[in-house]
């Protein structure tokens, strides 16, 4: 029980019983088994709307122990209210330590964003998803993309993007860009920015995605092989900032929001809240290497 | 030596049975018996609706004989093409045996060279090279130049016969039915028309040839065969 | 006689397809001679029954019949589009002949569909997607046979849609644009894509008007002698099937009444049905 006195005797460890919990981990067991391939699970009520994170919370919830240390980030922040939130429920239902520091959490739960700061075999990296179907965009009926999933047959979600380039002369999906998992189930790898995509890839980390209004759960293991669709001839690519820097720091190589103020000018702030306040304390974080990221320019 | 048979007719009769005319039935050809001899030319000589047609078409399975062996001497052994199955009979018409009918059956859109040579291209693939070909037997037929590439669904019937026979001698057949080669042709081409069979006669090919034409026929026959009312009245 | 046993492309045997719950005795009951596809005791539907017929490379079989004859169920059966009651198929280039592809996998389904077959529906949104180009069209179908190269897909798509005759500038363009007679170019683009070594035709040309119609067929000529494809030609209109078919299969009430060389039907038809559909034409 939670040695907690405003909570004494009312909740759970965790808020979940243990039954459910129970089944969201033998689900989460079969997604990591089948990397890429969404399972269907139970999705409980929340304290907190669907649309709002339930599926990151799942799977939180399922998998927390008294000893991990929790960091929880909305769109590279801490500080967010939707964080702040939800870390303090997540805090009062386990009594865990939390922090803003990625390199001292064990477990990191997101909406949007991958940290700058590089992963390690300790810790599990927890999403929010939207709408974990990639193929979606091209197919209405979830019977029909489960078939397509099931038979490997890909060919329309290729021939959008193959009709993207058409239009535009380039592929215009900007966040949650569709990935190949495993050289088998394309996945969605909910709304991160292309720059986050490569780190996904034989990332020391484990992955586990939630999808609660959607009810799905699925899973990249440590070491899996993750490719975003690319043709022989049209590449991916990550964003590119056109060499602008970070304001605070000086910094190019982070993902780098674009800040307006009220007298019209703008500039750069790295979007990932701890890695910006590390490198402004001048720490030295290890930052995820990739072939994109070190293609830019000194 | 004793020259092969590339022919052998068998009691061939051909019955049509009209359902939709109460089951009337119309006897085309009673009991057909002969042969031809590698390259020979023979020439199917009676009256109109003596059958001539019909033994034509029986031969080159447009009919369906109703009784009999017609027995082929392919190049790669007999077959009887009463009963041959339709690949057969489609590999043999590709290959060694063309029909040239009486009238030219004009598939509409095609020019007059590309009618021509429709065949060639079939067992050769070099379209270029037919369509020269066909270009140049049109030309011995005396088909003016400004007719090649038009369609011939528009034209005379000494015109379309032009097309007819250049289409059927083209691909030097190993066996030509021709019907009436030499009708709607004026003497001059009615010549070249007889030399261009006898040549393919030099090369090798037999032909059976339905012909009104007294003229023609002592010209080009070897042996005559003259039909009545679906029988054989007298063989040469 | 030359060996021409060992060398069909397509063999199909006893092909049948019934609609409800049928006995024995439901296709024994029912046909031409019953004049009737309904079984009189079950009420099951016999679409089509006994279907056997051999196919060989550059060959092109036409079927031809009335509403109801089954001359569409039979293709959709071997296209996969509809599982048959009875029967099986066999294709040369899969598995040397071997297996009966009606009884294979999706999977394999997919692949045979994709590399060995083509397919051009009468209705040009049964064989095209409307929501993509179509140029997207044609490569869905070049992906599907494994391309990922896009300036290859282009080319090809490009190569494709001029031998059909439809301006490539439009290949960007939706289908939705287009003349009837034009999608059915695009959707016989799409179906020759991959080089199939079978393509079949159903109805293509019904209900476009006479002279697209001619445009259309004459491509199809023009198309087979040039890349040799055999095919199956399903129409109800005995000129199509004169104009582009060597053999020739008629169907009534679901089974095959006569079967010959295209111009034996035609000129010396023999079974009674055959007889009254050449009399029928205009």
């Amino acid at each position: 029980m939670v040695e907690n006195n405003k909570y004494i005797n009312k909740y759970n460890f965790a808020f979940i019983d243990e039954a459910t919990k129970k089944e969201i981990r033998r689900k989460l067991l079969k997604a990591v088994a089948i990397p890429g391939y969404q399972v269907p699970y139970s999705s409980p009520e929340m304290p907190i709307a669907r649309g709002w994170g339930t599926g990151g919370l799942h799977v939180t919830l399922a998998i927390i122990g008294k000893t991990d240390i929790f960091k929880i980030i909305d769109q590279g922040s801490d500080a967010s209210v939707n964080a702040c939130n939800l870390r303090n429920f997540v805090q009062s239902m386990t009594d865990v330590k939390t922090t803003f520091d990625t390199s001292e959490a064990t477990i990191i739960q997101t909406r949007h964003r991958i940290t700058e700061e590089e992963l390690n075999e300790n810790q599990i990296f927890v999403y929010q998803v939207p709408q974990p179907e990639p193929l979606r965009s091209v197919e209405r009926y979830e019977n029909k993309t489960r078939q397509m999933h099931g038979e490997a047959d890909y060919a329309k979600m290729w021939v959008s993007l193959y009709e993207q380039f058409v239009s535009h002369g380039d592929i215009m999906l900007g966040a949650g860009y569709p990935v190949k998992v495993n050289s088998r189930y394309i996945m969605a790898p909910s709304p991160i920015p292309r720059w986050d995509i490569p780190n996904l890839n034989l990332s020391k980390a484990l992955h586990l995605f939630g999808a609660g209004r959607e009810k799905r759960l699925y899973a990249i293991p440590p070491f899996t092989k993750v490719e975003p669709l690319e043709f022989e001839d049209i590449k991916f690519h990550i964003e590119d900032f056109k060499g602008s820097v970070c304001s605070k720091t000086g910094y190019k190589k982070a993902f780098l929001d674009e800040m307006y103020y009220d007298d019209g000018s703008t500039n750069f702030v790295i979007n990932d809240s701890n890695f910006l306040d590390k490198l402004f304390e001048k720490e030295q974080p290890t930052q995820h290497e990739n072939k994109y990221i070190n293609q830019i320019a000194e | 030596m004793k020259k092969m048979n590339i022919l052998e007719i068998n009691d061939l009769s051909k019955v049509f049975n009209l359902h939709i005319l109460n089951n009337k039935k119309l006897e085309a050809l009673k009991s057909i018996n002969f042969t031809v001899a590698e390259g020979e030319i023979i020439g199917l000589t009676g009256k109109s609706g003596s059958g001539k047609s019909s033994l034509m078409k029986c031969i080159y399975r447009t009919y369906l004989a109703s009784g009999g062996q017609i027995n082929y001497k392919s190049i790669n052994g007999m077959v009887d093409l009463v009963t041959a199955s339709d690949h057969e009979v489609i590999e043999l018409r590709k290959n060694e045996i063309t029909y040239c009918s009486q009238f030219l059956s004009v598939i509409p859109r095609v020019s007059a060279v590309d009618v021509v040579c429709e065949n060639l291209f079939k067992v050769n693939a070099d379209k270029e090279a037919a369509r020269y070909k066909a270009k140049g037997m049109l030309q011995q037929l005396g088909l003016p130049e400004e007719l090649w590439d038009a369609f011939p669904v528009t034209f005379s019937g000494g015109e379309q016969q032009r097309i007819n026979v250049a289409r059927a001698i083209i691909t030097s057949p190993r066996f030509l039915l021709i019907d009436e080669p030499t009708a709607s042709l004026d003497p001059k081409t009615k010549d070249v028309v007889i030399d261009m069979l006898l040549d393919l006669k030099k090369h090798g090919t037999s032909i059976l040839c339905i012909s009104h034409d007294e003229y023609t026929i002592e010209k080009l026959v070897d042996r005559r065969i003259n039909l009545h009312l679906g029988e054989i009245l007298n063989l040469n | 006689m030359s060996n021409t046993e060992d060398n069909w492309l397509l063999k199909v045997n006893n092909l049948t397809k019934i609609y409800g719950d049928y006995t024995e005795n439901s296709i024994i009951n029912t046909g031409p001679e019953f004049n009737s596809n309904i079984c009189p005791e079950t009420g099951s539907i016999v679409a089509c029954a006994d279907i056997n017929f051999e196919l060989y490379p550059g060959e092109v079989l036409g079927i031809v019949g009335e509403s109801g004859s089954g001359k569409s169920t039979v293709v959709k059966l071997l296209y996969f589009d509809m599982e048959q009651s009875l029967g099986s198929a066999f294709l040369k280039p899969h598995l040397d002949g071997l297996a009966n592809i009606l009884e294979e996998s999706n999977q394999k389904k997919r692949w045979i569909r994709n590399y060995l077959m083509g397919m051009v529906y009468q209705n040009p949104r049964d064989g095209l997607n409307f929501k993509f180009s179509s140029g997207g069209n044609i490569a869905e179908k070049l992906i599907m046979g494994g391309n990922f190269h896009v300036g290859n897909i282009r080319n090809r798509a490009t190569d494709l849609l001029e031998k059909t005759e439809v301006p490539v500038l439009r290949m960007d363009d939706k289908p939705a644009s287009f003349s009837g007679g034009m999608q059915q170019r695009v959707q016989i683009s799409k179906a020759i894509a991959n080089n199939p070594p079978l393509l079949f035709l159903d109805e293509v040309t019904t209900g476009l008007d006479v002279s697209v119609q001619a445009k259309v067929l004459d491509l199809i000529r023009e198309l087979q002698q040039d890349l040799g494809i055999a095919m199956i030609v399903v129409s109800h209109d005995l000129s199509v099937i004169r104009m582009l078919t060597d053999r020739t299969i008629v169907m009534k009430n679901g089974r095959i009444v006569e079967r010959g060389l295209t111009d034996q039907i035609l000129q010396d038809p023999q079974h009674e049905y055959s007889q009254l559909l050449v009399s029928s034409l205009l």
